[in-house]
Formats: C-alpha cells, sequence, structure tokens
C-alpha cells in the first residue's frame, strides 16, 4: 500500500465514516458474540433461582443506591480471595442478575457470599448505622430505608420485563409476585409460606427481616437481598461432581478451615 | 487548497456557549469530586437518602466525563471542522439543538442520579429515557458534523476530522449496543438491562473501557491534532504518523474491554484477548503522543514561555504516562494486585486531570480570545498560576493514590507464618486514611485552579486586559 492511497480517505468522507464503522467494529463481535452461546459460557450448577419479588426489590435498592460502586460481587480464584470471602464466583451465580453488579472497586469488603454470614440484626443495624458496629466504617447511614415502605406495586410488572429477557419466571410467579413478597417479609408462622417454598424453593428465607413486624420496608428487602447472595449454590454437595474448571491457588488450602478474624 | 481570501462567516456563537459550558460543568464536576473525597474521608457528609456516596459518585464522574469532557468536544469540534472545512457549521437550528439537547441530557441524567433512577452501570447510569433522548441529540450531532465535512471548500479531510468523526460514531454504536434495556412500562423509569451476568459484564466493559478510548481519547486527540500545531504554529510533525496512528488506535481499542474482567467469570480466552490488545495499545498510544510532542522540534523555545503551550505539552506527557501505565495494569498478574484498589482510581485521574483536562485548558485558553474577539486573554499570569496549581495537585492525587491501591493490595493478600490472613477489611480501610487526606489536597488545588481560570475567562470576555502585565511586557519588548 502506498501512503497516497489513503487520500482517497482523506477526499470522501463517507467512506471513512463507513471503513471507521468496519474497523471498530471487528473487536467486539469477536468478543461478544460467541458469549452468547451461553453452554460454552455458563457451566450448568444446581440451585441457582430467579430472585424471590422480595430479593428483587432488595436488587434494585442496591442498585438505586449504587452499592457496587464500593462493594463488589465477583471473588476472583485467588488464594486469599477465597479464604476471605468463600469459593470464586461461577457464571451461573449472575446469570439472572440484569444487569451484572460484580463492580469494579471494593472500598468495603466483596458481597458476592455475604448472605447467611451475619445476622438479620447485624445488617438492619449496620446499614442504619455502619459505624455502630464498625467504628471506623466510612460507609453511609442506610437509615431512611427502615422507614420507606417497600414499593410492591406493580412487581408483576418487573418479573415480566425480566421473563421477556429470559429469566424464567413463571406465569404463577408472575401473577403471585406482590403476595410472595408480602409473604416473604412476614414473621415466621404468622402466614402460610407454602405457595413461596414451592415457587422458589424451601430454602427460601421468609421472616421478618427489619424487626418492624407491621411494616414491609425497604430495609427488609434490601436485607432478604444480602442474605440470598452466594447462598444458592451448595457447594459441598457439588465438591464430589469437581467440576469447576481449573483453580489457581484457591484450592491449596481448605477454605472453610482458615478462618479470619472480622 | 482554499483561495478564499475573506473569511467564511463562521458560527462562533455556537461555539461560545459549548465553552461556557464546559467551564460551567468543569467547576461543577470538580466540585462534586471534592465533596466525595471528602466523604471518603468523613463519613458524616453523606446526607441521605440525596447525598450520600453511591448516588453523587455518577454525578461527579458524568459531570466531569460526559458535562465538562462532552462539552469541549463539542466545542472544539465546532470550532475545528469549520476552520478546517473552510465552511460554516451546517445548519444553525439544529446545532442549537444539540447545545440545550446536550444539556438538558446532563440535568436529566444528575437529577436522576441523585433522585435514585440510575442502572448502576459505570459511566452509562442513565436510565432509557435519557438514553433515548441523548441518542436523538447525538444523531443530530453526527448529522451537523458530516453535513458541515460534505460542504467543505477545501478537498482534504485534516486528521483532526477523522478523530472526532471516529469519536462521534463510536460513542453511538457503543451507547446503543451497551443501553439496550426493556423499561417495566413507558411511564417509569426504571428498566432492566437486556444483558445479563458474564454477556452484560462484557458489553459494559466494551462499552466503558472505549468510553475511555474514544470518548476521552480518541475525541481530545482531535483537539490535540488541531490546537498542539495551531498554539505552536508550526505543522504537525509526521502525516505518515497520524495515518497510522489513527487507525491502529481505533483497531486495537476495541478489544481492550475485558482487561477490566481478570480471573472473573468471564471466559479465559476473552480475557487474553482483552490482555493482549492493551499491550498492543501502548505502540499507537505512544505513537500519538510522539507526534504532538515532536510538532514542537525546531520550535522548543516557545514552551519557555507560552504556559498554553505548557499546558498542552504536560497534557501529553500525561497521556504518555497513563498509556503506559494502562497495558501494564492489563497483565493478569499485575491486575491480581491492583484490580478492585484504588490504583485504578489513581490511574483513571492522572488520564482524566492531567490528559483530558491539561488538553482542554491548553484549547479553551487559545480559543476563548478569538471567540470573543480579544487580542489575548485577561492575563498570562493567571494562565501560569493555574497551570503549576493544577499540576502540583495532580502530583499530590496520583502520588496519593498509587501506593495507596498497592498497599490495599498487598494488605488484602497478607499472610501470617501460620498461614492466616493478617488484615480484616476494616483495618485496610483505616489504612487508606492518610491517601484520602492527600487526594481531597490535590482535588482542592486542581479545583481552585479550574476557578482561577474562569475568572480569567470572564475578565477576557469583559473585555479586560491586566494593564500592569501588559505594561510590563510592552516595556520588556522597548528595553
Amino acid at each position: 500500500m502506498s501512503w497516497s492511497n489513503h487520500e482517497h480517505l482523506e477526499k470522501n468522507a463517507i467512506l471513512l465514516l463507513l471503513l471507521v464503522i468496519v474497523v471498530v467494529s471487528i473487536g467486539g463481535i469477536v468478543e461478544v458474540i460467541p458469549l452468547f452461546r451461553k453452554e460454552t459460557v455458563i457451566e450448568p450448577v444446581e440451585g441457582v433461582r430467579p430472585y424471590t419479588p422480595l430479593e428483587l426489590v432488595g436488587q434494585n435498592i442496591y442498585i438505586r443506591e449504587n452499592c457496587a460502586v464500593c462493594h463488589s460481587q465477583q471473588i476472583r480464584p485467588l488464594r486469599d480471595e477465597v479464604v476471605r470471602y468463600g469459593h470464586y464466583s461461577l457464571a451461573a451465580e449472575s446469570m439472572y442478575d440484569h444487569p451484572f453488579l460484580w463492580g469494579s472497586k471494593r472500598t468495603g469488603p466483596d458481597l458476592a457470599r455475604v448472605g447467611g454470614k451475619y445476622s438479620d440484626e447485624w445488617h438492619v443495624a449496620h446499614l442504619k448505622e455502619p459505624r455502630d458496629l464498625v467504628p471506623e466504617s466510612i460507609m453511609p447511614s442506610y437509615e431512611f430505608l427502615m422507614n420507606n415502605g417497600a414499593n410492591l406495586q406493580g412487581l408483576g410488572d418487573h418479573l415480566k420485563t425480566l421473563k421477556t429477557l429470559g429469566v424464567p419466571y413463571t406465569d404463577e410467579m408472575i401473577e403471585n409476585a406482590e403476595r410472595d413478597a408480602m409473604t416473604q417479609g412476614t414473621s415466621v408462622g404468622k402466614v402460610d409460606t407454602s405457595g413461596l417454598e414451592e415457587r422458589y424453593g424451601e430454602d427460601v428465607n421468609a421472616r421478618d427481616f427489619d424487626g418492624q413486624s407491621a411494616h414491609l420496608t425497604e430495609m427488609d428487602a434490601l436485607v432478604a437481598y444480602l442474605q440470598v447472595l452466594g447462598t444458592m449454590v451448595d457447594f459441598d454437595k457439588a465438591k464430589d461432581v469437581e467440576s469447576f474448571g481449573q483453580v489457581e491457588e484457591a484450592q491449596l488450602e481448605e477454605p472453610a478451615e482458615a478462618e479470619e478474624q472480622e | 487548497m482554499s483561495s478564499a481570501t475573506e473569511t467564511p462567516d463562521y458560527n462562533y456563537e455556537i461555539v461560545r456557549k459549548f465553552t461556557l459550558a464546559t467551564l460551567f460543568w468543569g467547576v461543577i464536576g470538580l466540585t462534586a469530586g471534592l465533596f466525595i473525597a471528602l466523604q471518603m474521608v468523613f463519613p458524616d457528609l453523606n446526607i441521605e437518602p440525596y447525598l450520600s456516596f453511591g448516588r453523587l459518585r455518577p454525578v461527579h464522574t458524568s459531570a466531569v466525563i460526559f458535562a465538562f469532557g462532552g462539552n469541549a468536544l463539542f466545542a472544539t469540534s465546532y470550532y475545528v471542522v469549520q476552520r478546517t472545512c473552510g465552511v460554516r457549521l451546517y445548519s444553525d437550528k439544529i446545532s442549537n439543538f444539540t447545545f440545550w439537547g446536550y444539556q438538558a441530557f446532563i440535568v436529566m441524567a444528575a437529577l436522576g442520579y441523585v433522585l435514585g433512577v440510575n442502572q448502576s452501570k459505570e459511566y452509562a447510569e442513565p436510565e432509557w429515557y435519557a438514553d433515548l433522548w441523548l441518542t436523538g441529540v447525538w444523531v443530530a450531532y453526527l448529522y451537523v458534523y458530516m453535513m458541515t465535512i460534505i460542504n467543505r471548500k477545501v478537498s482534504h479531510l485534516y486528521v483532526a476530522n477523522w478523530f472526532y468523526l471516529a469519536f462521534i460514531i463510536t460513542v453511538a454504536i457503543l451507547h446503543l449496543g451497551n443501553g439496550l434495556a426493556l423499561p417495566v412500562s413507558l411511564m417509569g423509569a426504571k428498566s432492566y438491562s437486556a444483558y445479563a451476568g458474564v454477556q452484560s459484564a462484557m458489553i459494559q466493559w466494551w462499552y466503558g473501557h472505549n468510553a475511555v478510548g474514544f470518548f476521552l481519547t480518541a475525541g481530545f486527540l482531535g483537539m490535540m491534532y488541531y490546537f498542539v500545531p495551531k498554539q505552536a504554529n508550526r505543522p504537525i510533525y509526521s502525516y505518515r504518523l497520524s495515518i497510522v496512528h489513527f487507525w491502529s488506535l481505533i483497531f486495537i481499542y476495541m478489544w481492550a474491554g475485558p482487561h477490566h474482567l481478570h480471573y472473573t467469570a468471564l471466559p479465559d480466552w476473552a480475557q487474553t484477548l482483552g490482555m493482549t490488545f492493551s499491550i498492543m495499545l501502548w505502540m499507537p498510544s505512544w505513537g500519538g503522543m510522539i507526534n504532538g510532542v515532536m510538532t514542537l522540534s525546531g520550535a522548543w523555545q516557545k514552551l519557555r514561555d507560552d504556559p498554553v503551550l505548557q499546558f498542552m505539552i504536560i497534557a501529553l506527557a500525561f497521556y504518555g504516562m497513563s498509556t503506559f501505565e494502562g497495558p501494564l495494569m492489563s497483565i493478569r498478574a499485575v491486575n491480581a494486585l491492583s484490580h478492585y484498589t484504588e490504583w485504578t482510581i489513581g490511574h483513571v485521574h492522572s488520564g482524566a486531570l492531567g490528559w483530558v483536562g491539561f488538553i482542554t485548558y491548553g484549547a479553551m485558553y487559545h480559543l476563548v480570545p478569538k471567540l470573543w474577539g480579544r487580542e489575548r486573554m485577561y492575563s498570562t499570569k493567571l494562565i501560569s498560576m493555574h497551570l503549576w496549581i493544577a499540576t502540583l495537585g495532580i502530583v499530590l492525587y496520583i502520588a496519593a493514590l498509587w501506593p495507596a491501591g498497592i498497599n490495599q493490595g498487598l494488605m488484602w493478600r497478607e499472610y501470617n507464618d501460620m498461614g492466616f490472613l493478617v488484615n480484616s477489611i476494616i483495618e485496610v480501610v483505616v489504612a487508606m486514611k492518610p491517601y484520602y487526606m492527600i487526594r481531597v489536597l490535590g482535588g482542592l488545588l486542581y479545583l481552585s485552579g479550574a476557578l482561577i481560570m474562569a475568572y480569567n475567562v470572564w475578565k477576557t470576555i469583559r473585555g479586560d486586559v491586566n494593564e500592569k502585565e501588559f505594561a510590563a511586557e510592552q516595556q520588556g519588548v522597548a528595553a
């Protein structure tokens, strides 16, 4: 190619524009399109289910408050991360997150497996005033979540939208969305949870999360979401199968044995 | 080339508007940045729910990238395309719409964040309605720009325009590709992204990295290719290097996104591709830097007493530095340490404050007297003052966050003899405090520089000339 050939492009703006479009498209096409062959990207694991309506409301609060700018949800297969946070994150675990919430910065800890690590009371107290529990914390306080009622209106439409995008919500789940959210956030024993469990599995956390049994608040929803994070896959069961690809340094050590101080 | 002796009737009115908007949003964006930096030292400054860190962080990033940077790109591209094509900007009406439409987008987006409407996708936070509105504005921008080029009076399209054009069209592609979402209802703000999990992550960082590559790099390189030669009064160093620089840069950048996703659930092959191309990207980036800096060859003495040129050359130095650092951080082994830490924030700011900020300031100081028909800026001394205060601010900022990030990464992975982790998360948070305080100081200095500029520009627009400074200079000439 001679340099003077470039003149054609400098004299023809439309040609230049078209060539730019071609040149910038190649990288994206090669890297993005193959990812939609999901069977090669997401190893199937047992247990990952769509979020319950209340958990979804919680996730939307997590999105609204932009928690992901300080908290990641993606544990890398590096020794310290596996020891600190648990099994490294699998693709399947965020397959129903629209969008992904992996984050890019850890001002605070990773939350991919925070579910079940702390009690509801701890979460509520910590969200209300982080410095009551961790004096040096720089996290904002979220006490106002206690006073905001969880917005359940049109929750079925949210599920329906996600269904259109590929999340396997059934018609029954969509129909019962608001009721299921109410049920999940009500004190144990006060309401029949069989429908909710039938739809989302027996392991679903159904209780009054924020200690204000009279109201279903945003705090209930957010804590319900936090408590399910990372708990869907049962890794003890999966261990026998040993199908999770190669591990770097991670499994040199048994994660569960090395407890770290909080 | 253009034989016309009389200058065409350029549309400077639109450039003036975008220039003022650039300065205005610059101050707002830097102030927001300073405020959230303070929140990280004094958490009591979080005023929930509206002014919490989570909601204000996108206000800061959007204001500096899209409001400050975006308006600067509009201003300079509209100026450059007219000057290099020898023709008035196409359609006053449509270009005026791009101005008000773009400002409306900024306000719409920022109000959304504060009120709790955002998609939690970095640098693509606005919800569907704002995204849709921006699409309309952007199509109008492309139309005005293309039509002006097509109407040009010169046969060859100058290199600055290639970069502006690539920036405009690629940002459109990225915005549409990443923004695809389904609203829950047409009357509500909430939508769900069309993509989930791994796909969502890949597409977001394909977008995110190229927001850097095309918005913050290609566009500003367009600025560089016009204003550096103009201010130095020299032709660009190498025409061939411009061609190589342009095509290799826009081709390679688009592959670099996956380096944001090392060691995640993204397939390894994609991570490796991203890393490889990120390292390759070093070459075109430095090619561009060399092309800019070497434009001064044979005229280095101009650098001694022209602070505007100093702004531009320091910008190129920061461009070179951060485009060396970027490929370094994209190497998996380095990324294992640097990812999730303050190092990334330091890296971004050496690029944003040093490269984007300084090349913009340089271009603006060149533009303002021309746009308002003044002979010169009100005060050259104040330009110089801005330069050094801002440079000191950047140095404090990045010199704090680099060690902060490395320290953070090392503390997270520190083991004792027994094989236990040494530090809890909160101990690492506490260790960051001194660095965060130095960062605040750096940010304060950088903002002060911008305020000095605002004052200088205001005086220039009013038509004032700093008599004392001017007289001293005249005397110097006489003597």
